[in-house]
């Protein structure tokens, strides 16, 4: 997939006289690169001036004192370990889920020929296009209703429970995954699997001894995106968990604002903190996280 | 892809119809598995929820004891949603600026980013990294930091302009102030996904453009744009699929009320809401799955004939 080199320009870099309209260019570029920091460097720099310091100075003014004071209390009074963890517990098996159910409906439409093929493909596929809010009200009736062994939910119900927000974020991301892994399939050798079943080998063999291996690459990609996704996913965790101690990190956040008043600096220090994972995770994997975006947009 | 089967059906046919007979029992029952249990899964969770809501949008459930004691009532939730109930209208003219503005500001702004940054610059991945990282943010966040800049005393807005402008607490220009940054996450997202496409070109095409003499724009398009159809509407879609499901930053910010209505903030009000009120959330919700099966459509239109002219 040529694709999967998107942020590598592989054309050999001419050398080119710096003309005026390069010159205005990169002028453009880095006054809007600028501009497209700002909102995050806002944030940074409010998380690291104590709240006297801007109560006495302003918010835009030149810091007399820089401190992680903020960091140390939004650490504790957001709970952010707990709520850290809590995402965690979501989103780990939610992506081993998602890539298990969507690499298996892959390999069916991409290495057999059923008649059901495409019409199995769009129903994935639509699913994921769908706007969360169109489903959710018969969701939610639909999680209180259903009853859950307690050592699966401590609720007793999919409401409020983790394996219920895991359920609707496998269902809801597995077709993402399914199309752009089936195109995937799709460009490995017929050969491979013709010669396995020659060698006497079962479907389960195809599957998890040839086709998985191969498709590392876009699991790869496929992981970091969805992690990114479901980590940053706020609605169906505002809807579906009630109980604020199991609320994953992104919808922890609101129980920092005050009712009667709000600290802009602790919020801000409790928002560098949710946003850094997955900065974090796209400043390593970047190249896996845009060739998971662009797999599915474009192909070869 | 029927195309793409038909050849190999006419080179081994033979040996193909044979291969439905060759499974084992423990193939099929192996191939069931592995479609069967995502198909219940998504099944259960997605498409039976989007029937079940076009269903209640027609009853007056409340949602306390079973569904077996709603009556249907016909179309009386869209007649109440659209005359009696007054956050409606505001709403979907909520959603269509919110969708103006992406289609005529962030997602161009996006287009632009990625054509200038195609053309083999030094320091293009900075620009790129810079561009797309308000993208890896979740609107969570971005709605914290809304407040954190449009704060009336403490925001960054009023602090540079010297102004005392409430820009989220009035309702004429608070939606305004919120998709200043949701085109900020918009326009780096297009960029990828336009950088892609311009990647995958044949650079032939632009430099026969190139030879031509046409003027940049011109070149543009008449050239690139018209070679890149199908991720041109891969953007289409993506945009007006945004625009729908926009919720988390409003949320954040005011719980979507007072100028930042938005339909999928009224579907959720009546569920998670103070008022209980099934039908009305459902019938709105059928408005958004009318609106959306276009752009769906056309995107599954767009892939599977891409994939048979493969």
């Amino acid at each position: 997939m040529t694709s999967v080199a998107v942020t590598e320009d592989t054309r050999p870099v001419r050398k080119r006289p710096l003309t005026l309209s390069r010159v205005v260019l990169h002028a453009f570029l880095i006054v809007t690169a600028l501009v497209w920091l700002a909102p995050v460097a806002w944030a940074v720099f409010t998380s690291f001036r104590p709240y006297s310091d801007t109560a006495a100075h302003g918010y835009v003014s030149w810091p007399t004192t820089l401190s992680l004071t903020n960091y140390r209390n939004a650490w504790d009074q957001g709970d952010i370990p707990l709520h850290f963890w809590n995402s965690m517990i979501i989103t780990i098996p939610a992506i081993l889920l998602i890539l298990l159910f969507s690499s298996a409906v892959a390999f069916v439409v991409s290495r057999f020929s059923f008649w059901f093929n495409v019409p199995l493909l769009i129903f994935f596929m639509a699913a994921n296009l769908l706007p969360q809010q169109v489903i959710i009200t018969p969701v939610y009736e639909m999680y209180l209703r259903i009853h859950l062994p307690t050592w699966l939910s401590g609720s007793g119900l999919a409401y409020d429970s983790f394996i219920g927000l895991i359920a609707i974020n496998v269902a809801f991301q597995t077709g993402f995954c399914t199309f752009v892994l089936s195109n995937y399939m799709k460009t490995l050798p017929k050969s491979l699997s013709e010669a396995a079943r020659v060698d006497g080998a079962g479907v389960t063999r195809q599957y998890f001894g040839i086709i998985l291996p191969l498709c590392k690459p876009a699991f790869a990609a496929l992981a970091v995106l969805e992690f990114t996704w479901i980590y940053n996913d706020f609605f169906w965790a505002i809807v579906l968990m009630s109980s604020g101690d199991k609320r994953p990190i992104t919808t922890s956040l609101a129980n920092l604002s005050g009712q009667y008043f709000t600290d802009n600096n602790l919020i801000a220090a409790a928002s560098v903190l949710v946003a850094l994972p997955t900065i974090m995770v796209f400043a390593l994997l970047q190249r896996q996280f845009i060739s998971g975006l662009t797999l599915g947009s474009t192909k070869e | 892809m029927a195309t793409e089967a038909a050849p190999r059906l006419a080179t081994d046919g033979a040996q193909r119809r044979g291969r439905a007979v060759r499974l084992s029992t423990r193939d099929k029952l192996a191939l069931t598995l592995m479609v069967g249990i995502p198909l219940v899964l998504v099944g259960g969770l997605i498409w039976f929820p989007t029937i079940a809501s076009i269903l209640l949008s027609f009853t007056n459930w409340d949602g306390i004891g079973g569904v077996t004691t709603a009556h249907w009532i016909g179309t009386e939730n869209y007649h109440q949603v659209a005359t009696i109930y007054p956050p409606f209208w505001p709403a979907v003219e909520h959603n269509l600026i919110w969708l103006a503005f992406l289609t005529l500001v962030a997602t161009p702004f996006g287009l632009f980013l990625a054509y200038q940054l195609d053309k083999q610059l030094r320091g293009s991945r900075i620009y790129q990294s810079i561009f797309f990282l308000p993208v890896v943010l979740s609107f969570a966040i971005i709605g914290f930091i809304v407040q954190l800049i449009y704060s009336p005393t403490q925001g960054l807005v009023n602090g540079v302009l010297g102004t005392h402008t409430d820009w989220l607490g009035d309702p004429s220009i608070n939606l305004w102030a919120v998709l200043v940054l949701v085109g900020w996450r918009h326009a780096g997202y297009i960029m990828i996904l336009y950088l892609a496409g311009l990647k995958a070109m044949d650079p032939s095409l632009r430099e026969a453009a190139a030879i031509d003499g046409a003027g940049e724009w011109h070149a543009f398009r008449t050239v690139v744009f018209p070679s890149l159809w199908p991720i041109n509407i891969v953007i289409v879609v993506v945009t007006v699929i945004e625009a729908l499901r926009a919720f988390d930053i409003v949320y954040i910010v005011n719980k979507g009320r007072n100028g930042l209505e938005l339909l999928s903030i009224l579907v959720t009000n009546n569920i998670i809401g103070e008022a209980s009120r099934i039908g009305y959330g459902s019938a709105i919700a059928v408005i958004l799955i009318v609106i959306s099966i276009v752009p769906i459509v056309v995107f599954v239109w767009n892939s599977f004939r891409e994939t048979e002219q493969a």
